[in-house]
């Protein structure tokens, strides 16, 4: 594992072990058809990516959809087996040291449709006491948990902790959903796009939660959003993701205000901005991303890509250190002896 | 528990305000659904006639009389007419409701318990496991119901118990489809993969998350199935292969009784008339129930 590019972003403390670490993940999902389920292709969701998630942090994920976001999530908690890779929680791997209901206990998740997640013949109080039952938690005590984390996200637990899921709006139940993924004290928990369908007022609202949540009980996230304001706001560290592969990674402002990637540039020059004098200038991206069935070869980009040339569509790039530390693009632009004809260029 | 922990255990937890579930609104509902109710209402007088037949009945239903045979309707003293054997026809239909609803009812209820859990065991399992036991079942359900319930009990040999048997088997298959459907369904929704994040084991989640969840829509489907259970076991016992003479009940009365059709058609008819009303009646409870549990949130 060590062996692998030093992918870490600069240290807090000395010699500080991430909480999280993902090396060359690989999720590919077999496409069936025919008479008798033959695979006939396969998407390649998530295709070989490293990344770690230093304690205390916030990890922002973007990207367009389908571009394996949410297979990367899913894969952190194993709700999808992995074909490949390594997840390390803690210094400790999946499989040799940890088992999976350890990862579990300390990897929790909140997902996108605040309705779907939660069961709607539970109490809210119910929903959230689920798991510390599940985990040998007595009953009562469980309740009172319940009980407690509802108030901890803002609903008063005499009014809230015998509803069920469709008596209350959106925002509401979105907290109710944060407060089933604290129930079990996790150390890390995965927003998969956990505000993306709430109001703009509620989203605010409820990223303040997170944000007090996060300083209070000494949280780390991983946060997945397609709204590149609110990664922003929420992160440390943000990881552009393209076509299953990681195209960007480094600190918030390098990422915002040097894009090393043409990707992330493009991405970041999609984004409105209030102010007139900071109009959309820059190449905006147009087109869909190319099917993940068939990706296109070299890097992934070359077919959408202003900078695009010979070597892009025959050499896959490396994620390769930029200006700042920490910061790392995979895109031959920038990177000395790359083949390309700016890989001098100082990024 | 030691003095200890007496102590020390926690003060009990503050009253929330709770709000009615979603079994109680579904009732709630169904007692607003007039048609259901009084669907509800004839099954209930009916099952109250077969449980207190002997206590209702004006007659033995097996006391024959020969002199009586084929009374009209409104005969003194058999206010139903006689079947071909002098028999009170009024005492029979009570009387018959017994194994009828017997008949009716129980396959189902079977049926209901292990269709449901082989679908449901199918659909949260899925893969491989699920292509084996639908395929399997597919194969039962490839026959019509009332060949497959014909040459069961035919096999079996005639009998209350083989028919039940066979009924039961006929069953089970619809139910496991529709159980599995569901399931499947429910599987994917975010709440079960939340429960799967949280650790808990399959077995956990199916009981937790799966059933209140699918056992209602397979509950409804398996109460729409009562009336053709029954229709079935009478068409069993017609055939001769469900219940045998002398014992009363309606799809056997309604074969004994054909010959008489020309004679006494309005007698003839009545078993029939028994078995009309008592499916239409579990259907429109079923039908009343399914559009009380599709709440909208």
């Amino acid at each position: 594992m060590s062996a692998l590019v030093d992918i870490a972003p600069a240290p807090r403390t000395a010699v500080e072990r991430p909480l999280l670490e993902v090396r060359q993940i690989v999720k590919h999902f077999p496409l069936k058809g025919g008479l008798f389920g033959r695979t006939t292709g396969t998407v390649r969701a998530v295709d070989g990516v490293d990344f770690d998630v230093m304690k205390g942090e916030t990890l922002g994920i973007v990207g367009e959809s389908g571009c394996g976001k949410s297979t990367t999530a899913r894969l952190l908690v194993d709700l999808i087996t992995p074909d490949a890779g390594e997840i390390a929680f803690d210094g400790r791997r999946l499989g040799p040291d940890l088992t999976l209901t350890e990862l579990r206990r300390n990897v929790q998740m909140v997902f996108q449709d605040s309705y779907a997640s939660l069961n709607p013949r539970l109490t809210l109080e119910d929903s959230i006491a689920f798991a510390p039952t599940v985990h040998g938690m007595k009953d009562l005590d469980a309740r009172r948990l319940a009980q407690e984390l509802l108030a901890k996200v803002g609903l008063e637990p005499k009014r809230f902790a015998g509803r069920y899921p469709h008596e209350i709006s959106g925002g509401q139940r979105q907290r109710v959903n944060i407060a089933r993924a604290l129930a079990l004290s996790p150390k890390l928990v995965i927003l998969d796009e956990a505000v993306s369908a709430l109001d703009k007022s509620v989203e605010a609202q409820v990223l303040n939660l997170l944000m007090d949540l996060k300083a209070e009980l000494d949280l780390t996230y991983v946060f997945i959003s397609h709204d590149l304001n609110v990664v922003r706001f929420m992160s440390d560290r943000v990881m552009v993701m393209y076509l299953g592969e990681v195209a960007e990674i480094g600190p918030v402002e390098a990422i915002y205000a040097q894009p090393a990637h043409p990707y992330t540039r493009a991405l970041l020059g999609s984004m409105p901005s209030m102010d007139p004098e900071k109009r959309t200038e820059e190449v905006v991206l147009t087109g869909d991303p190319p099917n993940p069935i068939n990706p296109p070869s070299g890097c992934r980009f070359h077919t959408r890509c202003a900078f695009a040339e010979e070597v892009c569509s025959v050499k896959k790039p490396s994620l390769h250190v930029r200006a700042t530390r920490g910061h790392l693009a995979s895109c031959h632009v920038g990177t000395p002896g790359s083949g390309h004809s700016l890989s001098e260029l100082p990024a | 528990m030691t003095a200890m922990d007496l102590i020390r255990a926690p003060a009990p937890l503050a009253p929330v305000e709770r709000s009615p579930g979603y079994w109680a609104l579904v009732l709630k509902r169904l007692s607003r659904d007039k048609v259901a109710m009084l669907a509800l209402l004839v099954i209930v007088l009916l099952v109250l006639a077969a449980i207190f037949a002997p206590y209702i009945a004006p007659a033995d239903p097996y006391k024959s009389s020969m002199l009586r045979r084929l009374r009209p309707i409104g005969t003194p003293g058999y206010p139903l007419g006689a079947d071909e054997l002098g028999r009170d026809m009024l005492t029979r239909l009570i009387y018959g409701a017994r194994l009828s609803l017997l008949m009716g009812i129980t396959p189902v209820f079977i049926a209901f318990a292990i269709g449901s859990t082989i679908g449901v065991a199918a659909g949260y399992i899925g893969g491989a496991f699920n292509t084996v036991v639908m395929r399997t079942i597919d194969v039962f359900y490839a026959f019509p119901s009332v060949l497959l319930a014909i040459a069961l009990s035919g096999a079996l040999g005639a009998g209350i118990f083989s028919g039940l048997l066979s009924l039961t088997i006929v069953f089970i298959p619809p139910i496991a489809r529709i159980a599995e459907s569901v399931t499947t369904q429910v599987r994917k929704i975010d709440y079960v993969e939340a429960a799967r994040a949280s650790g808990a084991p399959g077995f956990t989640i199916v009981r937790v998350h799966v059933l209140g969840n699918v056992l209602g829509p397979i509950f409804v489907y398996a109460t729409s199935l009562i009336s053709v259970s029954m229709i079935l076991a009478s068409g069993l016992s017609f055939l001769g292969l469900g219940v045998k003479p002398p014992e009363p009940e309606w799809g056997l009365m309604l074969n004994t009784l054909r010959n008489a059709i020309y004679v006494a058609p309005w007698v003839a008819a009545l078993p029939g008339a028994m078995i009309f009303m008592t499916s239409i009646a579990f259907n429109l409870l079923s039908d009343g129930l399914r559009s009380a549990m599709d709440i909208k949130a």
